[in-house]
């Protein structure tokens, strides 16, 4: 990381803190998180789009491991980052803080959810926290094959329209739907693909605690990202999400995640 | 009938009801797939019968007994 601090584009120090890439802009067009529950073929995605171009290497801070690559598409660089693989961003583990915070601080221009299409359920789960934080997603609906074998048959146009969001079938393992994948990544981080993804109805009480809540949480801290989101947490005794907030963790990564043009870098 | 998920037996099928599990352990409970209404079958128990391998809407899981102990279930049969 040592370059990157000299990067005369580089942002403020407090994004390495997230994990976001601060090489120059230039050296790539995107962002793209691969999120998704362990065990669903996640490695083998990100191995077959970034090929050899990729480093391994730790969370800034952190001891968990972290993967990032490259892959081009047309004339565009993606820099593809691998989160860590987790069943919900509720943040009860160090792996799904700090796939929480990149998804929520980090802003990727796509976040990617792997998941295994012989158990959907369980993992629409994370699919559906992640689409509360953001809705720049494509759902990858990975072993396909494997689904195949159990005669599971998946309807991706259904869920699609349910979700809101594209839906790609693939079987990374043998290669399979990843070229479409790469075209729905490019079409969802450019932002030519508009999406609308479905807004959980919630009890009149509820919704009204989480609106009072969220307008006190953006007067705190005006650049709060989804502070709608981090209302619903702390409103269900998040005590992480508590602790960020009241240690003033919170209020530095949301700073820190919007550097004003200009920002010097820090020493 | 309802009991512990605990207690339920080898093969035995049933469908969550409640939760008594508070706080993180009740988000992971939750995060796992056993909310209220979802089949549950305890599949297989390990050696020690420490922890136990439920299938929760399709997915194998392993819990604690402990844990299990704090979901209550509907047994079928």
């Amino acid at each position: 990381m040592g370059s990157c601090k000299q990067c005369p584009v580089s942002c403020s120090a407090g994004l390495t803190e997230v994990g976001l890439p601060t090489d120059v802009r230039g050296a790539h067009d995107y962002v793209v998180a691969l999120a998704g529950n362990p065990n669903t073929g996640k490695s083998t995605v990100f191995n077959h789009l970034t090929g050899l171009r990729q480093h391994t290497g730790n969370w800034p801070g952190k001891t968990v491991a972290r993967a990032e690559g490259v892959f081009t598409h047309g004339a565009r660089r993606f820099k593809l980052v691998d989160l860590p693989g987790t069943y919900s961003l509720l943040a009860d583990s160090v792996d799904e803080e700090v796939a929480r915070d990149f998804v929520l601080f980090g802003r990727p221009d796509c976040t990617v959810v792997v998941c295994d299409a012989t158990l959907l359920e369980r993992n629409l789960h994370l699919v559906l926290q992640i689409l509360k934080i953001t809705d720049r997603v494509v759902v990858c609906a990975n072993l396909i094959d494997e689904a195949d074998r159990k005669r599971i048959a998946l309807e991706a146009r259904v869920l699609e329209r349910e979700l809101g969001v594209p839906v790609v079938p693939t079987a990374a393992r043998v290669g399979q739907g990843l070229d479409h994948l790469v075209e729905h990544i490019h079409q969802v981080a450019s932002g030519q693909a508009g999406s609308q993804p479905e807004r959980v109805r919630l009890d009149p009480e509820v919704e009204s605690a989480v609106e009072e809540l969220s307008a006190e949480l953006l007067q705190l801290i005006p650049a709060l990202p989804c502070p709608r989101w981090v209302a619903i947490r702390l409103l269900d005794g998040d005590e992480r999400m508590e602790r960020a907030l009241l240690n003033g963790e919170l209020e530095r990564l949301a700073n820190a995640a919007r550097p004003t043009p200009g920002d010097e870098v820090a020493a | 009938m309802s009991i512990p998920m605990s207690h339920m037996k080898l093969g035995q099928r049933g469908q969550v009801l409640d939760l008594t599990a508070c706080g993180a352990m009740r988000h992971r409970l939750l995060d796992l797939g056993l909310v209220p209404g979802a089949d549950i079958e305890r599949v297989m128990d390990s050696a020690g019968g420490d922890p136990v391998c439920y299938r929760v809407r399709g997915a194998m899981i392993a819990l604690r007994n402990q844990d299990a102990g704090r979901i209550r279930v509907a047994v079928d049969g």
